[in-house]
């Protein structure tokens, strides 16, 4: 087994870092003042290669994996999980359509979505179900030669930033009577509803949009009728749910930074509290959860580049390591006294950014369900 | 233009600068551990002739004298653009001063040949010397300038150079082939594309030694190299300290004085 990383990757890592410390840091005061994603960085960032990195080159991207995509949002999120947060949804768009679309919707779409043009963004969530999916109220109906939405889409990353919405809505009833479709958001009947005003990710623009009598044509399904379930889940649990991982990721690691050197910088009783075996005992705890992740995150992303079968993998991921990341910025904040509650250092952030990635991409609850089915299935009595 | 050299040096990485130590007896820095990166006036000298071939065609050919594994930094250059890299490196050399270097790398240039620009950086965050640049132009038997802050080169071959004196800027105009070294205001050196990490895997990094180059001994290596470390201390940095007495009102007026004395307030 080789855990180390290749040449090609290090020089990734190294490239998205420096990236990161460069561009990010500026744009972050008036993130947080406002909630709004800096979408002038997006065009630097399609130049580099970050929106087009899941996708294939013939349709404008780089093509590089998700263990690429991983290291890449791992490091962005080491410096404002808001980007990582925003980028993984735009991915989970490129990745939708990469695995259900046709040709001509591909090369429709995909194009714009690697050059940054626009963001990406996958509606799932409506108010009657988000854990529920099949419960979700949000209809469309088959007129004609168009199918007719009405409903809304609630919690929704990117609602306000993209040009062409991707969603789940009912055509039928139970599991195969739900149907995805790509709706540019300029089509009657579509329309941008509120934006939420989260305590964290500040900057990573959620929404939600309403439907009213909003007719889209037949070609614009994305995937066959009664595909929905598949269409959604597949997106979230591959795409979706190692992007939250690695968003948490990049968290836990900037978490483990501020924690250490604060620990060695802090003096009391004449030396850095690094010293103080209290003070190690939760530095320990920090380390070893990162590593944790770190592993899991990457184990992740290496079976979905060897199209093995994950969704079990990426459940435990994702609710792990946005789990870990909350207890670990709770210790961090411990480490630094009430200066950890004030607001001119990071660690109150980072906990504010961990505490959001828990719902987001499905509660921990429902990751665990489906872990739990995998983890008896081998036992069960016929 | 056909071919523009750009000479790089692999440096510590300035965020690990605190980890970098010194050996006594050697006075060499300790670099072991501590990860390498290009030069940081050398990414500003790469970003210009990657823009000159943009705009104007050619090719970008990486020189650096450095040990083996240097190969990882020229890789990084590599993936910012540039069509190939040579990497001279041999034992032989080790010890040389900025004169030595600049023989190594004047003949690095003859060897790669046929070019109409050498770009450096002004210096390297380690040595400081900001000699090589100037050296190496005499040696090719160029003209050079240093301190280059603008650079354009006109459809008729002619460079218009920018150059920072003490007390303003001076406007240059020049004909290749010639030797320039670049300061940061010249250009924002672009980010790595991931397209560029995958095109540099295939691209060429040759390594040259000395038998290839032929330098005479006499004049590299620390036997070749006229001048010599004398001494190394460390500096190190503490806090002022002064206490004001007398009355609250004198110490008051005295701080006040003070403040003024250090800059912080302007009178």
């Amino acid at each position: 087994m080789d855990f180390g990383f290749s040449e090609r990757e290090e020089m990734l890592r190294k490239a998205v870092r420096e990236f990161a410390e460069s561009e990010i840091p500026p744009k972050m005061e008036k993130m947080e003042e406002t909630g709004e994603f800096p979408v002038e960085l997006m065009k630097p960032m399609a130049q580099v290669g970050i929106p087009g990195i899941i996708t294939p080159p013939e349709y404008g991207g780089v093509g590089m994996g998700y263990v690429a995509r991983n290291i890449v949002l791992e490091e962005l999120g080491r410096i404002c999980a808001a980007f990582p947060m925003s980028l993984q949804v735009h991915h989970m768009a490129c990745a939708a359509l990469m695995d259900f679309g046709t040709e001509e919707q591909k090369k429709k779409y995909l194009p714009p979505l690697a050059k940054g043009e626009t963001f990406g963004t996958v509606g799932v969530t409506d108010p009657a179900g988000g854990s529920d999916v099949i419960g979700m109220k949000c209809t469309a109906e088959l007129k004609g030669d168009k199918y007719v939405i009405n409903g809304r889409k609630c919690f929704i990353t990117n609602s306000h930033l993209s040009d062409f919405w991707i969603i789940v809505a009912k055509t039928g009833d139970g599991p195969k009577g739900l149907s995805a479709f790509i709706i540019d958001k300029d089509t009657p009947g579509a329309k941008m509803g509120r934006k939420e005003n989260k305590f964290g990710l500040r900057g990573a623009n959620t929404g939600e949009w309403a439907f009213d009598n909003c007719e889209v044509p037949k070609e614009n399904m994305l995937g066959a009728e009664g595909q929905g379930l598949t269409v959604g889940l597949k997106t979230i649990s591959e795409t979706g749910r190692t992007g939250m991982a690695a968003t948490a990721l990049g968290i836990l690691q900037a978490v483990y930074e501020e924690a250490a050197k604060f620990a060695n910088e802090r003096v009391l009783y004449g030396k850095p509290i690094a010293s103080l075996q209290a003070i190690q005992l939760l530095v320990a705890e920090i380390y070893t959860q990162l590593d944790i992740c770190r592993l899991l995150n990457y184990r992740v992303n290496w079976m979905k580049d060897n199209n093995m079968r994950c969704d079990t993998e990426t459940s435990m991921a994702k609710y792990y390591t946005c789990n870990a990341a909350v207890e670990a910025a709770k210790k961090a904040i411990e480490i630094h006294g009430s200066y950890g509650i004030m607001r001119e250092y990071a660690v109150q952030r980072l906990f504010r950014d961990a505490m959001v990635t828990v719902p987001a991409g499905g509660t921990a609850e429902i990751a665990k369900v489906g872990i739990a089915r995998a983890a008896l299935a081998p036992f069960k009595k016929k | 233009m056909k071919r523009i050299i750009v000479c790089v040096k692999p440096v510590p990485d300035p965020k690990e600068w605190d980890k970098v130590s010194m050996d006594p007896e050697t006075k060499t820095l300790k670099r072991e551990g501590i990860p390498s990166v290009i030069n940081p006036l050398d990414k500003h000298a790469l970003e210009a002739a990657l823009a000159l071939r943009d705009l104007h065609g050619g090719e970008v050919v990486l020189l650096s004298m450095a040990p083996p594994f240097a190969q990882a930094t020229l890789r990084e250059g590599l993936a910012m653009g540039a069509d190939r890299a040579v990497l001279v490196s041999d034992r032989v050399f080790a010890g040389s001063d900025s004169l030595g270097t600049a023989e190594i790398l004047a003949a690095g240039c003859r060897w790669i040949s046929d070019f109409d620009l050498v770009l450096c950086g002004n210096s390297s965050i380690d040595g400081s010397t900001a000699q090589v640049c100037s050296q190496l132009g005499e040696m090719l038997g160029l003209p050079n300038v240093m301190h280059v802050t603008g650079l354009e080169l006109s459809d008729e071959g002619k460079l218009s150079i920018t150059q920072k004196i003490e007390s303003g800027f001076v406007q240059l105009s020049a004909r290749s082939p010639i030797v320039l070294s670049v300061r940061k205001e010249l250009n924002k050196p672009r980010y790595i594309a991931f397209t560029g990490i995958l095109a540099a895997e295939s691209k060429e990094i040759v390594t040259l030694s000395n038998d290839e180059l032929c330098v005479s001994s006499e004049c590299i290596g620390l036997g070749g190299s006229p001048t010599k470390m004398a001494g190394l201390e460390l500096r190190t940095f503490e806090r002022k300290k002064e206490k004001l007495e007398g009355t609250a009102e004198d110490i008051v007026t005295a701080l006040v004085e003070k403040i003024y004395q250090c800059g912080v307030l302007e009178c």
